[in-house]
């Protein structure tokens, strides 16, 4: 590993600009995201959070500005860099391990070594025997387990998530944010991740980026630090939680129609 | 079927249907119509004979030699149209214009184009089935999910990956019916192939029974034609069952 790869920051974004057709979508927004911690990007609909996910994931193009992963300025999609989708992207024709093996099997891993993979990661998210199953048999919440694993199994060092608990009811969700804080432990990797529900940023982010709209900018940077390593169970008690989440609220209450 | 409320047991339909037409048979109100069962009888004495297993001969290399083409050029041809805009916007009135061509109006051009042989005969063909093949591929793939495209994007999928991995795949319940439908109306480009370029085949025997007035041959050949292209269509309609799991879930 070179220098920059292990500096403490796995993703900077350098004043970057996207506009679509007239509309500005992202205008000098700078950010730096630090290694091994979950970022969350919140901000109202319509801020330019999914678009500014999609810059570094390298499947948008920026107007202009850098975006710079392990150091190196981002082109295009990228081995160091797994995407978990809102509506899940399953293959609809594929079985579970398939899918989740999809990402390996794009990148030519052999069928044996990367089934192998795959179910490790099938068994990590909780979907032991549901290998052969097809995504139309199982649940909202069990899809994005397997689009997790997915994304898991290709072992980017930074993890792309986009609303990913939206679309999951609010029992399954909550189950989810407690795994989720569970992996930012003990996988080193890198998490961002978009969202628009500010009791979820503020429960499992690390640091919060609050992007204002029309266009948008990164307003402000919030780093909770008191109640991260008190347990699961007692962050939503958490005076500094709600303090943050009432903080958050003031801001963003005057940009909700 | 139910009738009266009664369940009434498979193929009702076609046995009501073969019951009726040898009533009228028997009753010799035409010659047009001969017996169901003296039909069957012709087909019984004519099926192993040399002429009718070569005509089967000719018209099912025909056939199978147009379909193969219609299919391999049209499904990615129609693939490449849902893609990509361009081929889109340049093709599509053409295969539209095509579509609805009246197809046997073009038998003699593509005559003196390809010859009196089997190659216009395999053209004809194709070009009855090839325009629905495309059409409905190029449906397939416009409605596919983007977020599928953008899936395989970002795990670094190659344009062919894309093509075949994703695709295909998405389009296929689509491009099934499409090459059912294309077959169905295949077996009438090979009929009318044989029946106007040269006489040979399953054409050469309409045309020779219906100028000698033979109705019960007639109907016979018409029978057997009519048997392969069900089975023909029962099967892809097979196919088309299996990929249903998915096709409301894209």
């Amino acid at each position: 590993m070179n220098a920059i790869s292990t500096s403490s920051k796995a993703v900077e974004v350098r004043n970057v600009f996207k506009n679509y057709g007239e509309v500005e979508a992202l205008q000098d927004l700078s950010l730096d995201f630090p290694r091994g911690e979950l970022t969350s990007l919140l901000g109202p609909s319509g801020c330019g959070k999914t678009t500014l996910l999609k810059i570094i994931a390298g499947l948008l193009p920026a107007d202009s500005g850098e975006v710079m992963v392990n150091g190196e300025t981002v082109t295009g999609p990228g081995p160091d860099r797994a995407f978990v989708f809102q509506d899940f992207a399953l293959l609809p024709w594929a079985s579970v391990i398939r899918n989740v093996a999809f990402g390996l099997e794009l990148r030519g891993v052999g069928k044996s070594e990367r089934e192998a993979i795959a179910e490790k990661y099938i068994a990590d998210v909780g979907l032991d025997g549901f290998e052969l199953k097809f995504p139309h048999q199982l649940s909202g919440g069990m899809r994005q387990r397997v689009g997790l694993a997915r994304a898991l199994s290709v072992d980017a060092q930074v993890l792309l998530m986009d609303e990913p608990f939206s679309a999951v009811d609010e029992q399954t969700r909550r189950k989810f944010q407690e795994d989720l804080l569970n992996l930012v432990k003990h996988e080193n990797k890198t998490f961002l991740f978009v969202t628009h529900s500010i009791e979820e940023a503020v429960y499992v982010s690390d640091q919060i980026a609050l992007l204002l709209p029309r266009p948008s900018r990164v307003s402000e940077i919030i780093r909770p630090s008191g109640f991260r390593d008190k347990g699961i169970d007692s962050i939503r008690r958490d005076s500094e939680y709600l303090d943050i989440v009432d903080r958050i609220w003031d801001s963003l209450r005057t940009y909700v129609e | 079927m139910k009738a009266f409320g009664y369940q009434l047991p498979a193929m009702s339909s076609l046995i009501i249907w073969g019951l009726l037409w040898e009533l009228v048979g028997q009753l010799e109100l035409t010659f047009f119509l001969p017996a169901l069962s003296e039909i069957f009888i012709t087909l019984s004495e004519i099926i192993g004979t040399k002429p009718f297993i070569k005509a089967l001969t000719e018209t099912g290399q025909a056939f199978f030699l147009g379909t193969f083409y219609a299919v391999t050029i049209g499904i990615p041809l129609g693939i490449l149209m849902g893609k990509n805009r361009f081929i889109d916007e340049l093709l599509l009135p053409w295969v539209n214009v095509f579509l609805s061509a009246p197809l046997t109006a073009l038998v003699p051009v593509l005559m003196v184009l390809f010859g009196f042989g089997l190659k216009a005969i395999v053209i004809t063909t194709s070009l009855f089935a090839i325009w629905i093949i495309i059409l409905n591929a190029r449906a397939g793939v416009k409605q596919i999910n983007p977020a599928l495209v953008e899936m395989a994007h970002s795990f670094g999928a190659s344009p062919m990956d894309a093509f075949f991995k994703i695709y295909f795949w998405a389009a296929l319940p689509e491009i099934l019916s499409g090459v059912r439908i294309g077959f169905i109306r295949a077996v009438k480009g090979v009929i009318i192939g044989q029946l106007l370029i040269s006489i040979v085949g399953f054409g050469a025997l309409f045309e020779l029974y219906s100028s000698q007035f033979l109705m019960s041959h007639f109907w016979a050949v018409l029978l057997v034609l009519f048997t392969l292209a069900f089975s023909i269509s029962e099967f892809l309609a097979m196919l088309e069952r299996k990929v249903e799991y998915y096709a409301s879930k894209r």
